[in-house]
């Protein structure tokens, strides 16, 4: 049967196709999809679940992977980072039945810290990486990666671009899919216990065998090449820019066009044979300039009189992502051909509002952060913020996150403020997802440390960002189970801070006292700021300006909620906008703003 | 067939649903779709495209100067991705303005008038008032669905106004198809006489 599905749900079917029995991940942009598609199609027999962390998942995946299930893990390029730890050490201890790290690279990068790439990683880790150009061929390709891991016993990499995560095309699938037969777990020591001298031997296995997956690469289905294989310049693309470069091969089918879908082992005895006859290489990639480097160290071994192109001598540019235009562009130029003009001529056009990212309106972090401002006027404060929707109260009028650096890392870097600068409030800010994912560990060391920190926990019951998952505070699962709340309350309770208190945002007055009191104790402080993310809730209330209002603006000015709006220069609520959250209500000077409450 | 439209708009606006059912009413008609959105942080109030590719297409998104049909629910937007659309292409636009939370702090007299000027003055342009078309259904969210019949009515999209009709109906909640009904015939009337 035909589903049109987006590149995430053609990498879960694929998945699925390939009889996966156990699925684990974290969700992150542009990877969140891929877990939630195996969610909504028939997948029994499979185990699913939203693990913790990324190497949480990493870590549920490998044993039954040692046991012969086929795993697939999910994440995005920095969840890899995560991670990391039982990848590096898993590449040496090596598995049994197939197992695909899925990692999104997000060049531009467009919802992401960092502008890593995958490719790299995979060299590191001496692990296969399959780099899909297109969701069709994400299908394709990820069934392959399983049979690649179990020839080879080792977890392979799998990285799409956000490109090819969001991009929706239609893919044939099987009407039944079976979830994989497999033997169990067998004992062995020797085999599945890392210590110094199984690394040792397997390292040089690892290498040995490499050159040997190199090589059965060389002759793999998406390393190809195409157009008129006798011209001097050829370019050679990896991703979505190959899909790029197809675009531009419509205006101009003789273009000389070599393609690698696995970067690593580089199938250089294919690259080789490519390159017969040419003089010209240009490399078209996203991130970092991989096949380039590897093309070079080729040239040198092999003495080829070949001048490379691309990132390296900056024919292409070092950062951002590539497009249908800019690889036009550059091809253009590389064959000495004149581009034809794109769209017409906008130098004309008018200045164009700006539109950054902003909270949602009636977004309960909104008002949170605004107590915690207002309660610490004039008092010298570090507010150090951390990865989810909430990095957005950065923007103006709120100006509330000093410091994002990684997943759980306010916590951990509010103490470093307090180590500097003592008599600072230093206050971290974090949502109930981060909390449970890496933020635990760094409340353990600030108790430990004594350090003299303010954790606000924004909890607004789900994963807002990346789309509304579940996780351990929310007391539903991925197996479709209702299960016990992780409480947070109790968690800081265990871990021994002694001051917490649970407050409703929405209520202003008491989140001031509430965070005055706890700037004014010792010690590790918690508040815990609950209240729903308004994506997954009913609006409350409806709220209008009344004729008390004196246009002072004061409401917008503080608070800058989208559906505070001026209409011809009246302070106005946008009714589609407003979920009556009363914010706006509880700041003005006059009593200006009331409402009704819904039926 | 060979199109590719675009839809744009600020996140919130239901431009999804429109792409949603473009894309799958093109399938019906037998044709290769791909297609793309925005997501992740942009759709907080920032800028939002999709892109509909129909026929034979290998980028994900539409390159500049190849759009047949730009779908824009605000004029700003509409105007910043102008670039995409081709020489002899057709801007639909809503001439309501939404103000991004900066512009409200700053007032920089932005309210859309600019911008619909340039449009007209650059291309053939219907323009449409959102505020105006969308009265009678009683909220703004029916917009999504108007200006879709808005489209149909200029014969550009090469699909047929009972196929998107159909997908309008199966892809809105029971309770709620015969009020998008009209608001799709809304729009095409309103097309058919611009």
């Amino acid at each position: 049967m035909r589903e049109y599905v987006m590149g995430n749900g053609a990498i879960a079917l694929g998945a699925l196709a390939a009889g996966v029995n156990l699925v684990s991940g974290y969700p992150g942009t542009p990877s969140s999809e891929i877990i939630e598609t195996i969610a909504k199609y028939p997948h029994e027999g499979v185990h699913l679940e939203w693990s913790v962390n990324e190497k949480a998942a990493m870590e549920v995946a490998s044993s039954a992977a040692y046991s012969g299930a086929r795993t697939l893990v999910t994440m995005k390029q920095v969840g890899l980072n995560v991670a990391s730890d039982p990848l590096m050490s898993l590449a040496y201890v090596g598995v049994k039945g197939g197992m695909v790290i899925v990692s999104a690279d997000d060049p531009g990068p467009i919802s992401s810290q960092t502008e890593q790439d995958t490719r790299r990683f995979a060299d590191f880790c001496r692990i296969p990486v399959f780099d899909p150009a297109s969701p069709e061929e994400a299908y394709e390709m990820i069934q392959d990666a399983f049979t690649y891991s179990e020839k080879y016993k080792t977890p392979v990499l799998f990285r799409p671009t956000t490109r090819v995560c969001h991009a929706y095309a239609s893919i044939e699938i099987p009407e039944q899919m079976q979830a994989k037969q497999f033997d169990g777990f067998v004992k062995d020591s020797k085999k599945w216990v890392i210590f110094p001298r199984l690394s040792f031997a397997n390292h040089a296995m690892i290498e040995k065998r490499n050159v040997g997956i190199g090589e059965d690469f060389s002759t793999y289905r998406y390393n190809t090449q195409e157009g008129d294989l006798t011209a001097a310049k050829a370019v050679v693309a990896s991703g979505v820019s190959y899909a790029y470069a197809k675009e531009y091969q419509k205006k101009n089918p003789s273009l000389r066009l070599i393609r690698i879908g696995t970067t690593y082992p580089f199938p250089e005895s294919f690259m080789l044979q490519a390159l017969e006859g040419v003089d010209e290489v240009l490399c078209l990639e996203e991130l970092s300039p991989y096949i380039e480097e590897q093309i070079l160290k080729l040239a040198g071994k092999h003495h080829l009189a070949v001048k490379v192109s691309g990132k390296l001598d900056e024919t292409v540019a070092a950062s951002g992502e590539n497009s249908a235009n800019s690889v036009e562009a550059v091809i253009c130029r590389f064959l000495g051909i004149n581009q034809e003009a794109e769209g017409m001529d906008l130098s004309d056009q008018p200045a164009l509002p700006v539109r950054p990212p902003v909270l949602c309106a009636g977004c309960p972090h909104r008002a949170s952060f605004y107590a915690v401002k207002q309660a610490m006027k004039g008092q010298k404060s570090y507010f150090c913020g951390d990865i989810g929707c909430y990095t957005l109260g950065n923007a103006m009028p709120l100006d509330m996150v000093d410091t994002c650096l990684c997943m759980g890392a306010g916590i951990t870097m509010a103490q470093g403020f307090h180590w500097v600068d003592p008599d600072a409030a230093c206050f971290a800010f974090v949502g109930d997802s981060t909390f449970f994912a890496s933020g635990m560990t760094g409340i353990v060391n600030a108790v430990y440390n004594e350090a003299n920190m303010i954790l606000c926990v924004l909890d607004n019951s789900t994963t807002a960002m990346t789309g509304h998952q579940p996780h351990p505070g929310t007391g539903r699962n991925m197996m479709g189970n209702i299960v016990e709340k992780v409480d947070i309350r109790k968690v800081l309770e265990g871990i021994g801070v002694k001051k917490i208190v649970t407050v409703d945002p929405l209520d202003l007055k008491a989140s001031i006292q509430a965070v005055q009191d706890c700037a004014a104790a010792d010690g590790v402080k918690a508040i815990i700021f609950k209240s729903p993310c308004v994506a997954i809730t009913k609006p409350t209330k409806k709220l209008r300006v009344n004729a008390n209002c004196i246009n002072c603006k004061k409401c917008i000015r503080e608070i800058g909620c989208p559906a505070l709006i001026a209409v011809n220069g009246q302070t106005t609520i946008d009714e589609n906008l407003c979920t009556g959250c009363g914010l706006c209500s509880q700041i003005c000077p006059v009593d200006a703003i009331g409402g009704e409450d819904y039926e | 067939m060979n199109k590719d439209i675009m839809i744009c708009g600020v996140g919130g606006q239901g431009t999804v649903l429109a792409s949603k059912v473009l894309a799958a009413a093109a399938m019906k008609c037998g044709e290769t779709v791909h297609s793309a959105e925005t997501i992740g942080m942009a759709q907080r109030g920032g800028s939002v495209i999709s892109h509909v590719r129909i026929g034979e297409a290998y980028a994900p998104l539409i390159p500049f100067g190849s759009a047949d049909m730009i779908l824009a629910f605000e004029p700003a937007e509409a105007v910043r991705n102008l670039i995409y659309l081709k020489k002899d292409g057709i801007v639909i636009v809503n001439s309501v303005p939404t103000k991004p939370t900066t512009e409200t702090l700053q007032d920089t007299g932005y309210d859309g008038t600019q911008m619909i000027e340039y449009l007209q003055k650059k291309c053939r342009c219907l323009v449409i008032d959102a505020e105006e078309m969308c009265r009678p259904f009683g909220s703004s969210r029916y917009f999504n669905i108007i200006i879709l019949g808005v489209a149909a009515a200029t014969n550009t999209l090469g699909i047929e106004k009972d196929v998107l009709l159909e997908e309008i109906k199966r892809r809105v909640p029971e309770k709620y198809v015969d009020i998008n009904v009209e608001a799709f015939l809304a729009g095409y009337r309103k097309g058919s006489e611009l």
